[in-house]
């Protein structure tokens, strides 16, 4: 569960970074703004929980996405992408996303109706349907984004502009498009995720923290910008948070997760699983 | 002979501090106190990043230290202000070290990162301890705490002429340190690593000296608003006061000795207008990010010493 | 005469991914000569001398210089026993002045007499009047040779120039000549260089490498006689 979220979240920071070596400090407001979109759509929509759900789990990521695209166009892309200055411009975005939150949703944390509410009782424990169909639909959706990588032109362009951005280019691709699509899509994969956790865990306009910390944690130790490694290390940060967090109190799991993604990129730059860059 | 109008130019923005200070209405009197020691903050950043190149998201960990050694010693061992400042500046310089040790055999965005953790690490462990720490609640510091020698630091007017003191000299260590030959070095490692590499400079100990000075001014600052206004919380060194500095030296001009002055006085007053008008303190806070690194990434004192006064240090 | 080697490298090596720019190169350098090293492009000139000035770790062999081995001594400390290292791609500070520059290479060997110094080492490439001149103004040619000021500043043993008449004038190369008459024999020289004009003038001695080794080692006289030399490189 928690992994299924976490590499949804992960995985659009990782896009990112991959191909735009953009490191996303706000990464973790797009995932906010998911949240609380989702449950503005939640309060807008009349009927049943679910159909309210479903609007919000198309209309959320597209409204962050555009968001994201627009602040790539703007802000970003006239840094020309310089590392160092587009850390500085996300958090200031980091800042701006947070203040708006709290201007137009409030300092209070917000529930959100989970659209099914049944439980998978299996022979030796029960289990929250909701739960289960977020697993199946993050998983849905992880694989949605490979293919697409993978398999289309869409994703052979974005695998070029990643490559050489000058070559890319010359050879006709619209790269400031490209890397507004991967910046909105990057934004929408956090926005999805929030959605779907959010009948869970209620919106709130400081919850961006922990998923953007725990999304660093992914990415550095898959290796970053390597997709492949973003989803195994979700998987095992995913569930091995479980098992930490029963061993130490939270506030200690945090401590050492942050000194443990410090101490990697100091010791293994490459991440744990990545190949050395040549 | 030509006048050292740089000299000149630091102490006349001292003596106008001095000045201020007969004349300041109690409200900007405060202001400016704070805002003094916020400025110390800055130089010490200003040493990393403006002159060396180190861009770090993890000064909050030195201010931090520097907050805790002179708040914890005063409230749970009766330490004095002197002591505390002392203790402050140490921490902060050893910290900065111990944590260089570490992050610089990173650059770059991972640098960042790395410091961004250690600084968040440090920032939960006093959350952690709040049994010591009182965690965001905070520890308010005794009177007795706050007493320099014979100085009250908890009365207006001591306060503000002990921060124009440490203020001062600050200013005068950094206008030194920048026209040294070791600033320079510093400004060499920034313009090009692999050149001074090869000019006999250890880019490791040259970094890891900086940072460490800059440990030193963080970590006095840390301990000075602990003691000037007697309170220690955690918030002070949580990720925002990482990039406070940062703030206002894009804001004043990186690699100049004012400008971390110039920065956190129009920002601390931008922010303060802000906040009378509307509650979106924040949103000051990013747009001004944005803004500066789109548009003037040079600051203002960098931008002038490029327009013309280029003896400006 | 008795040549003092200052410098011997033995069973030099460095692969690249299978590419073995250099492979087992032996090579001596004797005390105040002007050494050439020249080959066609990818003959792993740059490679051999950023192994010499600890720029790329050494795979296997040795260096030794003055007597002592620094196979395994980083690059700054190399410079301040007496290694410079001049870039092929001119690499000033472009920020600061001119003065800043040659400044910084002095103060490297802790002088005591840091302007006179500084403006000592200008002088010799003739910027002494440009010193406060920031250095990204100056043209191509005075930023080469505020280059080779800041190899002398650090008052070097050896100094190594990596192309250093590459997009000089005529006259510029007339200027750079005289100034490396100047440095032998109290330091002594290793230049890579591609203009067969200035390598037969200035040189002493000549080292030919090609596919990452040593093709001939002699005289310019030696060198333009040697038959396999003509077929790799002179082109016959």
């Amino acid at each position: 569960m928690t992994a299924a979220v976490l590499a949804l979240t992960a995985s659009g920071l990782s896009l990112v970074f991959g191909i735009m070596r953009v490191v996303n400090v706000a990464h973790g407001a797009f995932f906010m703004l998911g949240a609380v979109l989702a449950w503005f759509v939640s309060e807008w929509v009349p009927g049943p929980a679910g159909l309210s759900f479903a609007v919000a789990l198309v209309v959320c990521p597209l409204i962050v996405g555009a968001i994201a695209a627009a602040a790539d166009m703007a802000v970003l892309k006239r840094l020309n992408y310089e590392p160092e200055a587009t850390i500085v411009a996300t958090i200031g975005l980091l800042y701006i996303l947070e203040q708006a939150a709290l201007s137009f949703f409030g300092p209070d944390a917000r529930p959100v109706p989970a659209p099914l509410d049944f439980r998978i009782q299996l022979p030796w424990f029960g289990y929250s349907g909701y739960k289960l169909a977020v697993i199946v639909g993050a998983a849905l959706v992880l694989l949605m984004v490979w293919l697409i990588l993978k398999h289309t032109k869409a994703g052979l362009i974005m695998r070029a502009t990643q490559i050489d951005r000058d070559t890319a280019r010359a050879f006709g691709i619209n790269v400031d498009r490209v890397y507004a699509g991967v910046f909105a899509m990057g934004a929408g994969l956090a926005a999805i995720a929030a959605v779907l956790i959010v009948p869970i865990q209620q919106a709130h306009y400081l919850m961006g923290g922990d998923p953007l910390l725990l999304s660093f944690i992914v990415v550095i130790i898959g290796g970053l910008g390597s997709l492949r490694g973003t989803l195994v290390a979700a998987l095992i940060i995913g569930l091995g948070d479980g098992v930490i967090s029963t061993f130490f109190a939270p506030t200690l799991a945090k401590i050492l997760a942050t000194l443990a993604v410090g101490l990697i990129l100091v010791l293994r730059p490459q991440g744990l699983f990545g190949k050395r860059a040549a | 002979m030509t006048v050292d109008r740089a000299l000149f130019l630091h102490l006349g923005l001292i003596a106008a501090l001095l000045a201020f200070h007969f004349v300041a209405p109690a409200y900007h009197h405060t202001n400016i106190a704070r805002i003094m020691v916020l400025a110390i903050y800055a130089m010490g950043y200003n040493i990393a990043f403006g002159y060396t190149g180190l861009l770090s998201l993890g000064h909050a960990l030195f201010f931090g230290s520097g907050l805790y050694a002179a708040g914890l010693l005063a409230y749970h061992a009766d330490g004095t202000a002197g002591i505390g400042l002392i203790a402050g500046l140490l921490a902060g310089g050893a910290v900065a070290f111990a944590l260089g040790l570490f992050a610089l055999r990173t650059a770059g965005v991972a640098f960042m990162i790395v410091t961004l953790m250690f600084a968040q690490a440090g920032y939960l462990t006093v959350l952690y301890f709040g049994s010591y720490t009182r965690g965001d609640e905070g520890i308010v510091i005794p009177k007795a705490g706050r007493m320099l020698a014979s100085l009250d630091l908890s009365d207006d007017n001591t306060r503000y002429l002990v921060a124009l003191a440490l203020f001062a000299v600050a200013l005068l260590v950094n206008l030194w340190l920048a026209r040294s030959p070791r600033g320079r070095i510093m400004v060499a490692m920034r313009e090009n690593e692999e050149r001074s590499r090869m000019l006999g400079y250890n880019p490791y100990t040259v970094k890891l000296t900086a940072l460490t000075i800059s440990g030193l001014y963080a970590g006095l600052s840390g301990a000075a608003y602990a003691l000037m206004f007697g309170y220690a919380g955690a918030s002070l060194a949580s990720v925002q006061y990482s990039i406070l500095p940062l703030l206002y030296v894009l804001l004043g001009g990186a690699g100049t000795v004012i400008g971390p002055f110039l920065g956190a006085l129009l920002m601390f007053y931008l922010i303060d207008y802000a906040s009378s008008i509307t509650d979106a303190h924040q949103f000051v806070t990013g747009v001004a990010l944005v803004l500066l690194i789109l548009f003037a990434p040079k600051g203002i004192l960098g931008t002038i010493r490029e327009r013309g006064l280029k003896w400006l240090p | 005469m008795a040549a003092v080697t200052l410098l011997e490298a033995r069973g030099l090596t460095r692969h690249f991914d299978g590419l073995k720019a250099v492979d087992g190169v032996d090579f001596d350098l004797h005390q105040g000569e002007i050494h050439a090293l020249i080959g066609p492009n990818g003959a792993g000139k740059t490679t051999f001398v950023s192994l010499l000035s600890g720029r790329i770790p050494v795979q296997s062999g040795t260096i030794r210089f003055s007597g002592r081995d620094i196979t395994h001594l980083p690059a700054h400390a190399r410079v301040r026993l007496g290694i410079a290292y001049t870039f092929q791609i001119t690499q000033v500070y472009g920020a600061l002045t001119v003065f800043d520059n040659v400044a910084l290479a002095v103060q490297s060997r802790h002088s005591h007499r840091l302007r006179d110094d500084a403006m000592a080492a200008l002088t010799r490439v003739g910027l002494q009047d440009r010193a406060d001149q920031t250095a990204g103004t100056l043209s191509y040619g005075h930023q080469r040779l505020l280059e080779v000021a800041m190899g002398l500043g650090l008052d070097p043993k050896l100094l190594i120039l990596d192309e250093p008449t590459q997009g000089l004038a005529q006259g510029e190369i007339e200027t750079f000549k005289d100034i490396v008459r100047g440095v032998v024999p109290a330091a002594t020289v290793l230049l890579i260089e591609h203009n067969m004009d200035v390598v037969m003038d200035l040189a002493q001695r000549i080292t030919v490498l090609n596919f990452g080794e040593v093709l001939a080692t002699g005289t310019p006289e030696a060198i333009r006689a040697d038959k396999a030399v003509q077929t790799a490189y002179l082109g016959g």
